[in-house]
Parts: C-alpha cells; sequence; structure tokens
C-alpha cells in the first residue's frame, strides 16, 4: 500500500486562510466539549426529575416518567436527533418555529444537538436514579416519614442524596458515552470534532492523519474523564457499602 | 401548524423494507459475529497469559473510547482498500455494506466481550473446581460448566444489547448506504416530506424495540423466578 504519510499537513494554513488545519481541530474539540458538558447539564437535571418521579407512589407520576424513558431508549438516536431538528420547528406554533429558523445555521445546530442528547442521555440517567433510589433500604424512607418529613422532604434530604453517591460509577460511564455519542450530531452539520476530521479529509486527503488525530482526541477526552470522575467517586463513596472506605 | 401528508409513505413501502433488511443483515452478522468473537476475547482477559489478557484489554478499551460514528468512518476508509488488495477487487467498487458490517462486527464484539466477562465471572468458583475436580481440563470446564451458565445468566443482557446494536445501525448513514434509516430519510427528502418519514421511521424503530425490550424483560422475569 503506498500512501505518503503527511503530519506537517496540521500546521498548514486552511483556505480560508485565518488558521491552521490543527486549528480547525481543535475548534471542533471544543465545540464536542461544550455540547457535551451543557447536554450532561440537561440529562441529569432530567434525569433526576423523572428519576425521582418513577419510584414516587403515584401511578399518574410515575407513568409519565415510564414513558419518558421507554420512548427515549427505543428510538435510535439519529432519528431523534432529525426529529429535533428537521421535524420539531415543523409542529411547533409557527411564531416559534420561525424565530428558530431564522437563528444562525450553527446555533441552530448545536441547540438541536445539546437538546436531542440532553433527552436522550436523561432517559439512561433517570434509570440510574431510579435503580439507586430502589437499592436503599426501605428503612430509610420510613425513618425520613418517621422523623415528621413530608415525601418530598424524604426525598430531598434522605433519599436523592444517598442515591446520587452509590450511582456515581454508572453515571461516570453516561458521561463517557455523551461525548462519544455527540459525534452523532456531525450529521446534521454541527462542526464538532467528528465533523472537523472529515472535512479535513475533503480538502486535504489525508484521511489517516486526521481520522487518527480525532481518534487520539477521543481517547484522550475518555482518559481525563475517567480520572476526574474516579477522584469524584473516590469522595462521593459511602462508608459502610461495598466499594465505601 | 404542519400540515400532515402521509401520502408517500404507502408506495415506499417496498423500498423502506429493502432497507430494513439491510438494517437486519447487519445487525444479526453483527450479533453473531460479536458473540463469537465477544467470547474469545473474554476468554483472552480472564486467561493467566499476560499478552493475551492485555491484547484483549487493549482492543475492548480503545473500541470503547471511541465513538462508533469515528469507528464507521475507519472501516469505510480501511476495509475497501483492504478488499483491493486481498481480493483484487477493482477500485471504486461499493464496499459499504462489507465495511459497515465488518464495523460493526468488530465495534460490538468489544461491548459483548464485557457482558460475558462479566456473565463468566458471575458463575460460583466451585463449579470449575467442580469441574476440576472430576478431571475436566480447563478448556472441557469453561465449554461445558461455565460457559453454558454464564451464557443462560446473560440472555437479557445479551438481548438488551443488540436492540442497542439495531439502533446503531441507523449509523449506518454517515456513508449514506440505504438501510431502513437512510431509505426513509430518501423518500422523505426526495418527496418533500421529510417530517412524515422521520416520524414514521421513529415509530418503527420504536415498535420494533420496545417489543423486543418487553420480551427480554419476559425471559428475565421467567429466568429471575
Amino acid at each position: 500500500m503506498s500512501y505518503n504519510w503527511n503530519w506537517g499537513i496540521f500546521v498548514s494554513t486552511t483556505p480560508t486562510g485565518d488558521t491552521t488545519y490543527l486549528g480547525w481541530m481543535l475548534s471542533g474539540l471544543q465545540t464536542t466539549i461544550a455540547l457535551s458538558l451543557s447536554a450532561w447539564i440537561i440529562a441529569l437535571a432530567i434525569g433526576s426529575i423523572m428519576g425521582v418521579l418513577r419510584t414516587v407512589p403515584s401511578r399518574w407520576l410515575s407513568g409519565i416518567a415510564a414513558v419518558y424513558v421507554e420512548a427515549f431508549r427505543n428510538i435510535p438516536l439519529l432519528v431523534q436527533l432529525f426529529i429535533w431538528y428537521f421535524v420539531l420547528p415543523e409542529l411547533l406554533p409557527a411564531a416559534l418555529g420561525n424565530s428558530f429558523k431564522q437563528m444562525n445555521p450553527t446555533a441552530q445546530q448545536f441547540l438541536s444537538s445539546m437538546v436531542c442528547l440532553g433527552f436522550f442521555t436523561g432517559a439512561r440517567v433517570c434509570e440510574q436514579v431510579r435503580a439507586g433510589i430502589n437499592s436503599l433500604p426501605p428503612g430509610q424512607k420510613n425513618a425520613g416519614l418517621a422523623l415528621g418529613f413530608t415525601l418530598p422532604q424524604t426525598y430531598r434530604h434522605v433519599l436523592v442524596p444517598m442515591a446520587f453517591r452509590l450511582i456515581v460509577p454508572p453515571l461516570t460511564s453516561e458521561f463517557l458515552n455523551i461525548f462519544k455519542n455527540s459525534a452523532v450530531c456531525s450529521t446534521i452539520g454541527l462542526l464538532e470534532l467528528a465533523a472537523q476530521g472529515r472535512q479535513l479529509v475533503d480538502y486535504t486527503a489525508q484521511p489517516y492523519e486526521s481520522f487518527i488525530a480525532v481518534t487520539v482526541m477521543y481517547v484522550g477526552i475518555n482518559v481525563i474523564v475517567m480520572t476526574l470522575m474516579r477522584k469524584v467517586e473516590r469522595r462521593s463513596r459511602v462508608p459502610g457499602y461495598i466499594g465505601g472506605k | 401548524m404542519h400540515d400532515f401528508d402521509w401520502s408517500s409513505i404507502p408506495g415506499a413501502l417496498p423500498f423502506l423494507w429493502d432497507g430494513m433488511k439491510i438494517s437486519l443483515e447487519i445487525t444479526a452478522l453483527a450479533i453473531v459475529a460479536g458473540i463469537v468473537w465477544g467470547t474469545l476475547l473474554a476468554l483472552m482477559r480472564l486467561s493467566r497469559f499476560r499478552a493475551l489478557s492485555w491484547f484483549a484489554a487493549g482492543y475492548v478499551n480503545l473500541f470503547r473510547s471511541v465513538p462508533l460514528v469515528m469507528v464507521l468512518l475507519w472501516f469505510f476508509l480501511i476495509v475497501p482498500q483492504l478488499l483491493e488488495i486481498l481480493l483484487g477487487l477493482a477500485p471504486g467498487t461499493d464496499a459499504r455494506l462489507p465495511s459497515a458490517m465488518v464495523g460493526f462486527a468488530l465495534f460490538e464484539s468489544a461491548y459483548y466481550s464485557e457482558i460475558i466477562r462479566a456473565g463468566i465471572q458471575s458463575v460460583p468458583k466451585g463449579q470449575i473446581a467442580a469441574a476440576h475436580a472430576l478431571g475436566m481440563s480447563y478448556g472441557q470446564a469453561m465449554r461445558l460448566v461455565v460457559l453454558p451458565q454464564a451464557f443462560r445468566n446473560m440472555v437479557p443482557l445479551l438481548l438488551t444489547q443488540a436492540i442497542i446494536l439495531f439502533q446503531d445501525t441507523s449509523l449506518v448513514y454517515v456513508s449514506a448506504l440505504a438501510d431502513f434509516f437512510g431509505a426513509a430519510y430518501k423518500v422523505g427528502d426526495r418527496d418533500g416530506r421529510l417530517v412524515e418519514l422521520l416520524l414514521f421511521a421513529g415509530a418503527v424503530y420504536f415498535v420494533l424495540c420496545y417489543s423486543a425490550s418487553l420480551l427480554a424483560r419476559r425471559y428475565q422475569k421467567r429466568a429471575g423466578a
């Protein structure tokens, strides 16, 4: 196989002239990180609320949360993304839909991607939160109620804080997934890391260098997140549990 | 508000079905290859030989830290060139389907191997000791005693992974291969009915995956009882 390796490509200037190809890569990396972090905030918020609702003794509320989880877990991420990006603006009231369509394209793509990844990952976070709450001994809830807490207070002060400390490890893997899943957003034209990699191939015809660089960056994100989360895990462990101190 | 017009779907059904067949083919092949190669990887990972367990750990960790989209792009780049060299195919031959299949099979086996490793480790140690006491070799103990029990425990997880895999096949969209989703998108784009076709595709995926997940849950309950 004859292939001309040319790693110098990364320091040469792009046709637009204002940056190097490495600059493209880094701006993609930035978008990937910004997108993943903002989507993660949405996912944690929705996931916590829905996870709590799945365990409350009200058929209606737990039913709503169950429908949310099943819908977002049984439709492929790519289809969800296209529905957020192409379908939803058409179904919204005309004024709202039009104001979305008048935003600049990058903002449209980013917004759809963020909300899509947030809701998609939220369904997974929800299941982890539910599992965490259900794994607590029933005595904890009863003790909270016996102390005169209302049910919401019991959740707020007893169950949810405990559950979150127990589910840090599975949440870590969801957090890693959100970075990987963000690559799907290249399909609607968002210039995140994977998309920059493909764009580089189109411009330079050096696919191996470009893909290797992108792959290394994803592995790097992975290593950094895992190191950080291991610290969080160590600090949040509950004494007395397996894996605790 | 949008005026719905579903009329382009009935005529497109044969085309969509062709796409569905591609999705299912990729899924089936990746499940079979993923379980076979995943089992080997899991055994290597648990092996006493350092080199084998390091290789398996490296393989699994690498594939699990790279997005599927990136893995697919890699395979759409490499497989056609390999086929050219190995089979002497003319350059420019459409190798997207085999590329997708190889990519999914190798990618999924990393995930399957983790499920299978956990399954093997969930079998009580006494089982291996008992097999050894009966005079079985390591290979016999694995094949006749440990793996059958491990797989029984793993069925729900393997099914869940298969559902995820089926959903992930939609990502062959990056190569413009007309799987079910790609076909739906093409029809919608052609007829200017993207809204209807995307909602239809979502509904089909939902019905299929939700029924499969109910099945997995039922199996789990029965096995647990």
